[in-house]
């Protein structure tokens, strides 16, 4: 059997080997902590407590509004400080609550509302919902919404993406080997959900030992399958790997379950997990600190609103002077431009490099080598989009299907002119999108 | 520990191929043809070739003194002069060479905005410019101290030629036209390093030798299907003139298309045209509807029926 795949793609420079063998170790925040409102796709949730509350380690102080929302908890006990704007990792401010540690670490007690198999379907989102679980990947969808689709009986796959297809990232890869039970019983909670369904862990084939490892804990279970994937960027996109499982293709304007299909993140299911069986909402997550510029890469378990300094601080600071800090992958993630933010409930990794090859590099005139032809995973022409959204052709960008790209970056990495080609496509679809939401409204 | 780093749209991290990297090694790719074509036809033909390049360079430079934009260090003006006196015979006279590389660089590719811009290859472009200006020259092709027909000429009049010596090359014909060898060799190395693929030269040679065994009029002869393949400037054309990035489809259906045209005009040109010759005013021909061809076979997008959309919906 050919290996599942897609096709395009790109083989980067991996550098999972510098945090790969790391176990993950758990760091306590030192100072204040920071949650944003809005670390979800939707509306912002809105502030429980008030400037002097004393709040507990899980006790909820933002609530959501809306279906698409999601509520925050805060993760240590301490007092409130205030309630403003801060800056995140995207350079935005956000309204955030801000919480004065105590160091007491003091929760509210976790109790599973009622063992599982007891639960039904709106009782299992339900508490999903309440957890304030999103997409931990890095989109930060709420997860309660994924999971609600239109008609559950027709979902025949519940995927878990176990691919960490980007770069340097290894937190998947320790969940996997140090707690791949919690990311089973997230799965098998969701296949609850979905009756018809078969759960998958796919997994891409440079973990093998993950592979194995799942395969054998899998072994008994009817319903679970693991499954390996070929080794390359962006496999774990949620099109690219639902195709190479399934076979099925979806566009940018579908949705997974339109082809009867529902995929989570390790991180996403592991915290579905704790939340169902031990009444835990989501306040910490697994943050992959590393690069080249970074004294000791780790694993960390860090409480959301941890403040990034921390992080690169635990993990022994910086090798010299780092070029370039990104929050995410390299690849999709975010050039950071102060280490002083927050981790959010989507923050994966800290990267830190010596060189800022994006910086470095001059970009040239289009060759028309093809290159980007090749790669892009949407199987649209990325060198043709750029030059409509540089001189913002917008008829023209539609019709050549620019809302297909999903920003994954290969067309940029591979171009040997150094064109910002996912850039100029990035920022054109933009304005796309939200011209079409406007219109819609 | 306040920080003020760089920040930047995605992707952080770039992929080492660079332009220059791709015009050095279609340099490389191209010495041994150039080497053979030196030790086939003499010092004149280093001389042709030097000069060739010096002009093509020296035009780009001067160009980019005009533009206050110096664009040789990219490395194309060696390739297009390298290419373009590769497509010469040894005795023309030098002054029609530096013509050709000025041709080149100022008309072809400079005017129409540089690098990546031109719809057609600079260094073909020139050479049909110097066949149709200075034919006899252009044609003159003296081989061992006699006048001699290149093995295609003979071929069409009817006569026999020698199938090895037009794969080892020494035979007549323009300075890096005549080793099949050295141009496989170097084609090779361009293939290895990922720099040209197989749809234009395999959809080309292909569509070409099916051509000639139906229209040729000596059915699938091997051995005159052989020296159709070998000789001229198939192989320099097909491995290094029709896989120029800048004037080849950028669609891989396109490319095959492309490919087939290609072999089809030089079988027209090369069978029923006055010449024996056909490569290069194929390719040059073949680029002219790149456009075209790029239009009708844009990739359908994953997950998306129709390649194309109407307005914004779906």
């Amino acid at each position: 059997m050919a290996r599942l795949t897609f096709t395009g793609g790109i083989h980067p420079y991996d550098g999972k080997e510098l945090s790969k063998d790391k176990p993950i170790q758990e760091i306590l925040p030192k100072g204040e902590l920071v949650y944003p409102l809005s670390q979800h796709i939707g509306a912002p949730a809105k502030p429980i407590v008030a400037k002097g509350d004393r709040v507990l380690a899980g006790q909820k102080i933002a609530e959501s509004v809306g279906f698409v929302s999601a509520p925050v908890h805060a993760s240590v006990s301490g007092t409130v400080k205030s309630i403003e704007p801060r800056r995140v990792v995207t350079g935005e401010q956000v309204m955030s609550i801000i919480v004065e540690n105590d160091g007491l670490y003091e929760d509210v007690g976790f109790y599973p509302v009622a063992p599982v198999e007891k639960l039904d379907r709106e009782e299992i989102l339900q508490i999903i919902n309440e957890a304030g679980i999103v997409g931990m990947g890095g989109a930060g969808f709420p997860t309660h919404v994924k999971l609600s689709p239109k008609e559950p009986r027709k979902i025949e796959y519940v995927i878990a993406n176990c691919a960490e297809c980007e770069p340097y990232l290894t937190s998947d890869y320790r969940r996997m080997k140090e707690e791949p039970d919690k990311l089973i019983g997230g799965l098998k909670m969701l296949l609850k959900l979905f009756g018809n369904a078969q759960g998958i862990l796919a997994v891409e084939d440079n973990k093998p030992d993950c592979v194995a490892l799942l395969k054998q804990l899998t072994r008994d279970e009817k319903r679970l399958s693991v499954r390996a994937l070929k080794t390359k960027y962006p496999q774990g996109a949620e099109r690219q790997l639902i195709y190479a499982v399934t076979g099925r293709k979806i566009n940018s304007s579908m949705l997974p379950a339109d082809v009867g299909c529902v995929v989570n993140n390790v991180d996403t299911l592991v915290s579905v997990f704790r939340a169902v069986a031990e009444g835990r909402p989501l306040m910490e997550r697994i943050v992959t600190v590393t690069g080249d510029a970074i004294v000791n890469p780790r694993n960390f378990r860090v409480r959301i609103g941890t403040n990034y300094r921390e992080l690169a601080e635990e993990a022994g600071g910086f090798r010299g002077e780092p070029a370039k800090i990104i929050c995410g992958g390299p690849m999709m993630g975010f050039g950071m431009f102060d280490l002083n933010v927050p981790v959010s409930k989507t923050s994966t990794a800290l990267i830190a490099l010596s060189k800022d090859e994006v910086s470095a590099l001059e970009p040239g005139p289009c060759i028309n080598c093809g290159r980007c032809v090749e790669v892009c995973p949407g199987r649209i022409v990325p060198s043709l989009l750029a030059d409509y959204a540089e001189r913002f052709d917008e008829e023209a960008f539609l019709k050549h299907n620019g809302l297909e790209c999903c920003e994954c970056g290969c067309c940029s990495y591979i171009c040997p002119a150094k064109r910002h080609l996912t850039q100029e496509i990035k920022s054109m679809r933009k304005i796309q999108l939200a011209k079409k939401k406007q219109a819609g409204r | 520990m306040n920080l003020r780093m760089k920040i930047s749209s995605n992707p952080h991290i770039r992929s080492r191929v660079t332009t220059n990297g791709i015009m050095a090694a279609v340099i490389i790719s191209l010495l041994p043809a150039a080497g053979f074509g030196i030790y086939n036809f003499g010092s004149r033909a280093a001389a042709v070739i030097l000069v060739t390049v010096a002009s093509t360079v020296l035009t780009e430079f001067l160009f980019g003194l005009y533009k206050k934009k110096t664009t040789i260090t990219d490395l194309s003006a060696v390739v297009t002069g390298l290419l373009l006196a590769l497509n010469l015979p040894v005795n023309l006279p030098l002054w029609m060479a530096v013509l050709g590389g000025i041709f080149a660089i100022l008309v072809v590719k400079m005017l129409f905005g540089g690098l990546g811009q031109n719809f057609m290859n600079p260094a073909l472009a020139a050479r049909c410019f110097l066949l149709i200006s200075f034919p006899a020259q252009m044609t003159n092709f003296e081989y061992d101290a006699y006048t001699g027909a290149t093995p295609l000429a003979s071929l069409k009049a009817g006569e026999s030629v020698d199938v090895l010596d037009m794969v080892i090359g020494r035979t007549a014909g323009t300075i890096g036209e005549t080793s099949m060898i050295a141009l496989i060799v170097g084609a090779c190395f361009l293939i290895l390093l990922g720099i040209i693929d197989l749809r234009i030269p395999g959809s080309y040679i292909v569509s070409f030798v099916l051509f000639a065994g139906i229209f040729g009029g000596r059915g699938f002869d091997p051995a005159y299907l052989s020296a159709q393949v070998a000789g001229g400037g198939l192989m320099l054309g097909a491995f290094f003139m029709a896989t120029d990035y800048v004037t080849r489809p950028i669609t891989p259906k396109g490319q095959y298309l492309f490919g087939i045209f290609l072999g089809i005009m030089t079988g027209i040109f090369r069978i029923f045209g006055p010449g024996a010759e056909g490569v290069s005013y194929a390719i040059i021909l073949g680029n002219l509807l790149v456009p075209l061809i790029e239009k009708c076979t844009m990739p359908r997008a994953f997950g998306v029926k129709r390649a194309f959309r109407q307005g914004g919906g779906s």
